[in-house]
């Protein structure tokens, strides 16, 4: 009795499952960050990820595809369990979403090996752009250095030929000053690193004060950047000395949030809701209707890797099975970049334009960024020559 | 047999059977679940020797956990580079073999509850909480400031550390070492709380006062216990750095002390298979909390206030049934 | 030489904004015995609601005005729903308890007022800066902020010596079984003395919010420095708490101004701000160790 009941169930589950299995769409994981402070870059993310699924009616490319979010809470142990659930359990193919480096360090290495392609639609650590780079990692948004090396030019050419530099003790803020001083050719008036989270910055305001430099380049992302922003407009020095940075701290809900503090902070980016394309003006307009406010440079990203991803499954009619076809039809990049061009250096790191902008109070009383210049066209990275590809 | 001993088989045949039925359900994931469940269980547990029964409250178990992960991993690595970890004042390789690497995490982790026990044991109540919080951060800060070592980044392991006659790279075999691992733990503990040294250590937490005029160095004793947890957290530390190949600050966050605190009173505290229950209990929690809805804590924190108020024997008090008795 | 002066303003001011943390969550374990890590999620409400009122309003008063009884009442709500069921209970408990009420209230910002960090600026008669000394222009918010942290100690004083109210809190606190047999409504007086915690909390969140980034989760950053201060001070008294906070701050100030100039003395500059930088971050924490040897029980403990 129980043995029939069985087999019967058995034949139903094969039968039910054959079916689904012509039909199911694409599941394409979404690891990243919702939770903790900085939750909403994950949220903008993913909006703009959504926006392109949504404007296909739930597909991409003309394909069907299932969207997975989970939140990794900004821990990378918490994303590796999530990148495990997503491959082992609904056997995902393809992988993307994360926000940080260093969750994208500790997960990265060990999925593309599981012959699953992630593509970053934000952190580009140096490690996977140069030694660590595989062929099913891609990132279509920039590799970390670039936002600093645009201002580093941009400094330079300014005339500023005493700069200070402020960043968070830890790798990534090590990084961020080195790629800034791979391009400016003046001397340094100082170089602070200060503690990961810190709040007050009134030591450090004061100790630049005293140095007189001629400009200041900071990377303090998320909250860090605000309270130094503040703290540095209330000490008065915003009138002095002129701040740049990385587009990390202006995005445009961060902005709401520092207000006046930061008008007039050049920043560089390689993306700006003014951008004077027709993918742009139709993407920044859909996501303004769609969610009723303006996209940061993290949309833009997330809505890029989706519609990178529409190109190529398209190219492979929806058929994720064949590693080898989707990863060259990612690489061709052929999709309508909001950026205007966009194509992969051999390490899968975008080339690109790069601009400067500068943060301004809009018609609407909103801060927002203007583009002033694109400082560098189709910038590639240093890590190309260390990544040894196979 | 009582309800007692009917749920610690259960529990136990469910732990055995666990892989195979993965395989069964076509769920492959639930091994590496579980595997981070039973190592979590094992910080969990250490942490309740001093917690449940020498009254010691500690809110920087994290610590220890933290450092015994990153003493196989910054090793492991150097085995794998074939690098020096020290050359001054002695040269130090790195090695690759668990049966080197996990004793010497033990090693570390108790080295530093030692130091840090000494200390905190000085005071009592709520300072001891606070201070024990306040070296965790510490250590916390000296992790992220590591920059050889990736400080706040993190660090990636290369591959599994080595073991003879048991692969650990694969997940299977990788949990089952997991589950003996804690099992020899458990029966340690068990025999520790039952032993002399173990109704010393309770007494103090009744009445230290009491020990004190019976003539035993109190100090001594709740010290020993402090190294005792510190080094099982440390043994758990080695596991999770082999299970996630990638060790962070993040592990010795306060947050994380929270957690692993959270487990043990959600499975029963003073319990020795209390603890089990609740990292399971917590991250399974976690886990499908999260898939359901992104502002899971919401429902979490007041659940914990929940079981803080009503439910203060826990999971395991609540199988079992009958008074809180220990073991 | 003025930059150290400077410097020194700093490391006060950092202090008096730690003192109003910790005083409120000083008495809360002085007096009612509970361990309350949930005291951040006070100040965070009292930076929210502050940073709300005062973008409606345009007025930075009434930001202060809304902030302070909208923490002192959900102290006081939080107080009577769930930690008035644990003063008799274990430390543990109460640990257990309020690390749950952190979840929940940092989830409930993002939840209510989204994800995005809010805004919150200095008003406009105190945005400029003083020169206290000639050719050190200081911000004047920050020495309003010494002024206010001044004005809640001496207030605090006040209220502990010469007032009724203050007298029944010192009663409770050294003997509650008496004090409840003399006609103190104990339970009512409680409920009291955390809103008055939870007041000072939201007082050190609405100041913090136009220097700060108001955001959810801000509260955990700074109250772990809080513990360390009373830790340091000594559990439960409100002089300690002073003397911890100023120390602390000076402390973290001094130390992150000058630890780089002092190690590159010795060693080669990158190296020496790699050590300073590290050490920098760990000084408070190495500051408590020491004090804790030398002075278990912090610097300036509360008697009973």
């Amino acid at each position: 009795m129980g043995k029939r009941l069985l087999v019967v169930v058995v034949a139903l589950a094969v039968l039910a499952a054959v079916p689904v299995m012509a039909m199911e769409p694409v599941k394409i994981g979404m690891i990243t960050t919702l939770s903790t402070k900085a939750g909403y870059l994950g949220e903008e993310i993913r909006d703009g990820f959504q926006l392109a699924i949504d404007q296909e009616d739930g597909k991409l490319g003309g394909v069907p595809v299932e969207l997975l979010v989970d939140d990794d809470g900004r821990k990378p142990e918490k994303a590796k369990q999530i990148a495990d659930r997503f491959i082992k359990r609904d056997k995902v193919k393809i992988l993307t979403g994360i926000v940080f480096s260093n969750v994208a360090i500790a997960v990265v290495p060990k999925v593309v090996r599981q012959d699953v392609i992630y593509v970053s639609p934000n952190a580009g650590p140096s490690l996977l752009a140069g030694k660590g780079c595989h062929a099913n990692y891609f990132n279509v948004a920039y590799q970390n250095d670039n936002l600093d090396e645009v201002v580093g030019k941009y400094v330079t050419e300014a005339g500023f030929k005493n700069v200070y530099l402020l960043a968070p003790n830890y790798p990534a803020g090590k990084d961020h000053l080195a790629g800034f001083k791979r391009y400016y050719k003046g001397n340094i008036a100082g170089e602070v690193y200060t503690k990961l989270g810190q709040s007050d910055y009134a030591a450090e305001i004061a100790a630049l004060r005293a140095a007189k430099p001629d400009a200041v380049f900071f990377f303090l992302p998320g909250g860090m950047g605000i309270n130094f922003l503040k703290q540095y407009a209330q000490a008065g020095l915003n009138q002095t000395i002129p701040v740049f940075g990385p587009a990390f701290s202006f995005d445009e809900r961060l902005l709401q949030a520092v207000k006046d503090a930061a008008l007039g902070v050049k920043n560089g980016s390689q993306w700006s809701h003014d951008l004077d394309n027709p993918a742009n003006r139709q993407f920044v307009a859909a996501f303004r209707k769609a969610y009723g406010r303006t996209p940061t440079l993290y949309a833009s990203q997330g809505y890029d890797a989706a519609r990178l991803l529409g190109s190529a499954l398209k190219q492979v009619d929806g058929d994720v099975t064949k590693t080898d076809a989707l990863r060259e039809a990612i690489r061709k990049a052929d999709f309508p970049t909001v950026r205007g061009q966009f194509a992969f250096a051999p390490n899968q790191h975008p080339v690109q334009d790069l601009y400067i902008r500068e943060v301004v109070k809009g018609a609407d009383g909103k801060y927002t960024n203007k583009t002033l210049e694109a400082v560098f066209t189709d910038h590639s990275n240093v890590y190309v020559e260390e990544c040894k590809m196979k | 047999m009582n309800r007692k001993t009917l749920a610690i088989t259960g529990g136990a045949i469910l732990l055995l059977v666990l892989p195979l039925l993965a395989a069964l359900l076509d769920e492959p994931y639930l091994v590496t679940l579980f595997s981070r469940i039973l190592i979590y269980a094992l910080a969990a547990v250490s942490l309740d020797l001093m917690l449940g029964f020498g009254g010691m409250v500690s809110l920087g178990h994290a610590a220890f956990f933290g450092v015994g992960a990153y003493a196989v991993c910054i090793l492991s690595v150097h085995g794998f580079e074939g690098t020096p970890v020290l050359t001054w004042p002695f040269t130090v390789g790195g090695h690759e073999s668990a049966l080197l690497l996990w004793p010497l995490a033990v090693l570390l982790a108790a080295l530093a509850a030692a130091v840090i026990g000494a200390l905190s044991l000085r005071t009592s109540g709520m300072h001891f909480i606070m201070i024990t919080l306040a070296f965790a951060q510490m250590l916390y800060y000296f992790f992220v400031s590591l920059e050889t070592y990736g400080g706040d980044d993190g660090m990636s392991l290369f591959a599994r550390n080595t073991m003879p006659g048991v692969d650990l790279a694969d997940d299977r075999q990788f949990y089952y070492l997991c589950l003996a691992v804690l099992a020899t733990f458990l029966f340690l503990a068990h025999r520790l709380v039952n032993s002399r040294f173990g109704m010393v250590v309770r007494g103090c937490k009744e009445n230290e006062r009491r020990m004190k005029t019976l003539g035993f160095p109190t100090f001594r004793y709740r010290l020993v216990c402090f190294v005792i947890a510190g080094a099982g957290a440390g043994l758990a530390g080695a596991l999770i750095t082999n299970q996630t190949e990638y060790v962070s600050p993040g592990l010795l966050h306060w947050t994380r002390s929270g957690e692993i605190l959270v487990m043990v009173l959600l499975g029963g505290m003073g319990t020795l298979f209390g603890p089990v229950l609740g990292a399971a209990a917590l991250l399974l929690m976690e886990e499908m909390l999260s898939i359901y809805t992104e502002h899971w804590m919401i429902y979490l924190g007041p659940f914990l206030i929940l079981v803080v108020l009503f439910a203060k024997r826990g999971i395991y008090g609540w199988i079992a049934g009958g008074t809180g008795n220990h073991g | 030489m003025l930059l150290f002066v400077e410097q020194i303003l700093n490391g006060l001011q950092l202090g008096i904004m730690l003192f109003l943390m910790s005083a409120g969550l000083t008495l809360v374990f002085g007096i009612m015995q509970v361990i309350n890590l949930a005291h951040g999620s006070f100040y965070m409400i009292g930076a929210y609601v502050g940073a709300t009122v005062t973008a409606q309003t345009g007025s930075f008063v009434l930001g202060c005005l809304a902030a302070l009884p909208a923490a002192a009442l959900t102290g006081m709500v939080v107080e009577i729903l769930v930690l008035r069921r644990l003063y008799e209970r274990d430390h543990l408990d109460q640990v257990l308890a309020t690390f749950g009420l952190i979840m929940f209230f940092n989830e409930l910002t993002r939840i209510v007022w989204g994800r995005q960090p809010l805004f919150m600026d200095v008003p406009a008669w105190l945005a400029g800066s003083v020169e206290l000394i000639p050719g050190v222009p200081y911000p004047s918010y920050r020495i309003a902020v010494i002024a206010v942290g001044i004005l809640v100690g001496v207030l605090l004083y006040l209220l502990f010596t010469r007032t009724r109210t203050g007298m029944q809190i010192r009663a409770g606190a050294s003997n509650r079984e008496m004090a409840g047999a003399l006609g103190v409504n104990i339970r009512l007086l409680y409920t009291l003395v955390f809103g008055l915690g939870t007041l000072l909390a939201g007082l050190a969140g609405v100041m913090a919010g136009p220097i700060l980034a108001v955001e959810s989760g801000m509260g955990e950053s700074i109250l772990i420095l809080t513990f360390v201060v009373i830790v340091i001070g000594g559990i439960g008294s409100i002089r300690g708490a002073l003397a911890g906070a100023l120390l602390v701050g000076l402390v973290d100030t001094l130390g992150r101004a000058f630890l780089p100039l002092l190690l590159r003395l010795f060693f080669s500059p990158a190296y020496a701000d790699g050590v300073a930088a590290s050490l920098a971050s760990m000084s408070v924490y190495l500051l408590m160790a020491a004090v804790l040897v030398w002075r278990p029980r912090g610097l300036l403990p509360a008697h009973g």
